[in-house]
């Protein structure tokens, strides 16, 4: 799928040296910020050629894409992005790229965060982007655990995972993301592994171009917290895991895709429902009432700027 | 500068109150997104941009908390339009997170907090003035803030114009801290035709986008140490973060970074105060006791100072239209030939004690405080007065 395409040196003989080949994401990732923070056989590298390869299957200029982040492993991921890229406040990206996208609606606008920052700190935040339908894609990558600040408990941790504020197991029952999207309204909803990189890419692509408010949740494995403390192996042993228990079954209710602890749990395409988006509502709302005196927003230049 | 859009300037003279005045400046100044939730007794100020809006190309959104609003209208910032979020007490405490991040991103906006009394709940339909060191030092971490403070419905319109032209200026959210009293006082408006509006433009970059560097100072702009913006969509492809950052938007954990960064967010205002002045000064000179006041108190400031005269006191008066930075040069100049300054503020002590640490013992300076509810009641200014005479 990359369109980089590597041209061999001109004299075979002499041996291709790694560094003067060009990487292949490197028009999409910030070349000067690699290598990334993220641990080894973390989910998150996986993540990012996903994310690129979606962008790039959905056809979107880099130009008119923006990405906003929260706080975490995962809310680094806009800093790797070559793309407007915002790293925001815990919780806060949903609406940080609400703002973004009202203010500038020719841009899409695509939050990757973690689990604990969307569905913990940032719930209320998630509920309401998701009941009104925002033009938004929300990346959320769950490994089940607040990776960053040392493994403690999540929204989504299944019970009894061990955890670091949990040390006697987790007990409090978890969000099931994908339900928990339905039922507030998401158009398009979907969930993989980080090892279904294909799948994970085409999900991406239909969630941009899919207009209003789509998640695609992303199980990735946490090899130096969440495996270590559960005594779960590497993080391949992780993605050993994940390929030979995670069942795909496109359509599946969402009501009954909730993930148990190290037991089978259902992946695939759950939603992909039409409904109006909020600027396709308020602007249809507006022109009914104020008819030709209605101005719509074009984003774009403040009307000031020089 | 450049002139007001005229789509957003309501010119003639209304009769409207302080909430809605502000409304209308923030309006002219071209602010075309809010984000807001509901709260006593700064409603209004939302209330009357969801209703003129459409007709401008203006969004309004009611955002489901505070947190959600001030993360909102940063995000609006960036997406390149001019933006402002309004609240109450409670609210501000919930934007303070987000005020930070707005510091950090050098994001031009407008946060207008309409107070009324507290802690917590306290007193939603009455008066206070008692946010001002939340304004100053809300959020976690160092930096500095500018906030405006009206004293009446026209000075509401004005200095929100101001608000907007100063967070602009200094690339920094500013505050514009109404209360109560003002917000719900209806009085005579007069908005100017647009061309008789003072805008101050957002510092563009104007190079090639892919060599933009987002927090790259080349000599600022007049005096000031920012660098230019561009927007999402502008083909930069830029970064920027709430971490602490270089001049490429990319963080870096060190203390010298950390330094050289704050450093430049503090003293691009800090530097910059003696030109971040508003006061209006009457009998200053000569005057024995200067009053300071800011806000609704200024208004119960000049029955005080009236009566003073009356009894024969030699009273200045300076009204503060901006509150932070204070105007510590000229604070520092008068308290050199007064025998005292009198502070009046609806809290039981908030501006007055960085008076009192400028002042340093050079002068009296003494706190006509109130708990708020209502406004102050004059004769406990005047006596104030009057031991500041002694």
């Amino acid at each position: 799928m990359s369109d980089t395409v590597t041209k061999a040196p001109e004299r075979l003989a002499e041996p291709i040296r790694a560094e003067d080949l060009p990487h292949p994401m490197e028009k999409w990732l910030r070349m000067d910020r690699i290598p990334h923070i993220w641990c080894p056989t973390c989910g998150l590298g996986t993540v990012v050629t996903a994310l690129v390869e979606g962008i790039k299957e959905a056809q979107i200029e880099p130009d008119r894409l923006a990405v906003v982040s929260g706080i975490g492993c995962t809310g680094r991921v806009a800093g790797y992005m070559k793309f407007d890229s915002f790293h925001t406040t815990h919780g806060r990206a949903l609406p940080f790229a609400t703002g973004l996208r009202l203010s500038n609606p020719k841009m899409k606008v695509v939050v990757v965060s973690g689990d604990g920052d969307i569905f913990g700190i940032g719930g209320n935040h998630f509920i309401h982007a998701a009941r009104r339908n925002m033009d938004l894609t929300v990346i959320c990558v769950n490994n089940f655990i607040y990776a960053m600040t040392g493994g403690q408990v999540a929204p989504t941790t299944p019970g009894p995972a061990n955890t670091s504020t949990t040390p006697f197991g987790a007990f409090e029952p978890p969000f099931n993301l994908p339900y928990l999207a339905e039922s507030c309204g998401a158009v398009y909803v979907a969930r993989w592994t980080s090892l279904d990189v294909r799948r994970m890419s085409h999900s991406i692509a239909k969630a941009l171009l899919k207009p209003g408010f789509s998640l695609v949740e992303i199980i990735a494995p946490c090899s130096t917290l969440y495996a270590r403390r559960n005594r779960l192996g590497s993080g391949l042993d992780l993605l050993k895991f994940y390929q030979q228990n995670a069942i795909i079954q496109n359509g599946a209710k969402t009501a009954d895709v909730g993930i148990d602890f190290q037991r089978p749990f259902i992946v695939g395409e759950f939603v992909d429902a039409e409904r109006p988006t909020w600027e396709e509502l308020m602007r249809k709302q507006m022109k009914s009432v104020l008819g030709e005196k209605f101005i719509p927003h074009e984003g774009g230049e403040c009307s000031s700027c020089e | 500068m450049a002139k007001a859009d005229p789509q957003g300037v309501l010119t003639g003279a209304h009769y409207i109150d302080g909430d809605e005045a502000c409304a209308e400046g923030a309006m002219a100044a071209g602010c075309r997104f809010i984000a807001g939730y509901p709260i006593t007794p700064s409603t209004e100020v939302a209330e009357r941009m969801a209703g003129r809006f459409p007709t401008m190309g203006g969004t309004f959104i009611q955002m489901e908390d505070e947190l959600a609003s001030m993360a909102a209208i940063i995000g609006a910032c960036w997406g390149g339009t001019k933006s402002m979020t309004v609240t109450s007490g409670p609210g501000f405490s919930l934007m303070m997170e987000n005020v930070g991040l707005a510091v950090m991103m050098e994001t031009p906006l407008v946060v207008v907090n309409v107070q009324r009394g507290g802690p917590s709940t306290g007193l939603p339909t009455m008066p206070g003035q008692a946010d001002m060191m939340q304004a100053k030092w809300g959020s976690h971490g160092d930096y500095e803030i500018i906030a405006v403070a009206p004293n009446s419905p026209q000075e509401a319109f004005d200095l929100t114009i101001e608000a907007f032209n100063l967070s602009e200026r200094f690339r920094s959210p500013v505050f514009v801290m109404l209360d109560e009293c003002v917000g719900h006082m209806t009085e005579k408006v007069v908005i100017p035709p647009a061309d008789r509006i003072e805008v101050v433009p957002r510092f563009m970059y104007e190079g090639p986008p892919e060599k933009y560097l987002p927090y790259q100072v080349d000599g600022g702009r007049d005096g000031v140490p920012i660098s230019p913006m561009l927007h999402a969509g502008m083909g930069a492809r830029f970064h920027t973060t709430g971490l602490t950052h270089d001049h490429r938007g990319y963080p870096v954990m060190t203390p010298e970074c950390h330094e050289q960064l704050l450093s430049r967010l503090v003293g691009k205002i800090r530097d910059h105060k003696d030109e971040i002045v508003h006061v209006v000064e009457t009998d200053v000179e000569g005057a024995d006791v200067v009053v300071l006041s800011y806000g609704i108190s200024t208004r119960v400031a000049y029955g005080a100072v009236a009566d003073a005269k009356r009894k024969g006191l030699k009273v200045g008066h300076v009204e503060m239209k901006i509150v932070w930075p204070l105007p510590e040069t000229r604070i520092l100049e008068i308290a050199a030939k007064v025998k005292g300054l009198v502070m009046v503020e609806m809290n039981l002590g908030q501006v007055v004690r960085e008076v009192q640490r400028l002042v340093s013992g050079r002068c009296k300076v003494l706190l006509a405080g109130h708990y708020g509810g209502t406004v102050h009641d004059p004769k406990k200014v005047l006596s104030k007065i009057e031991e500041a005479a002694r």
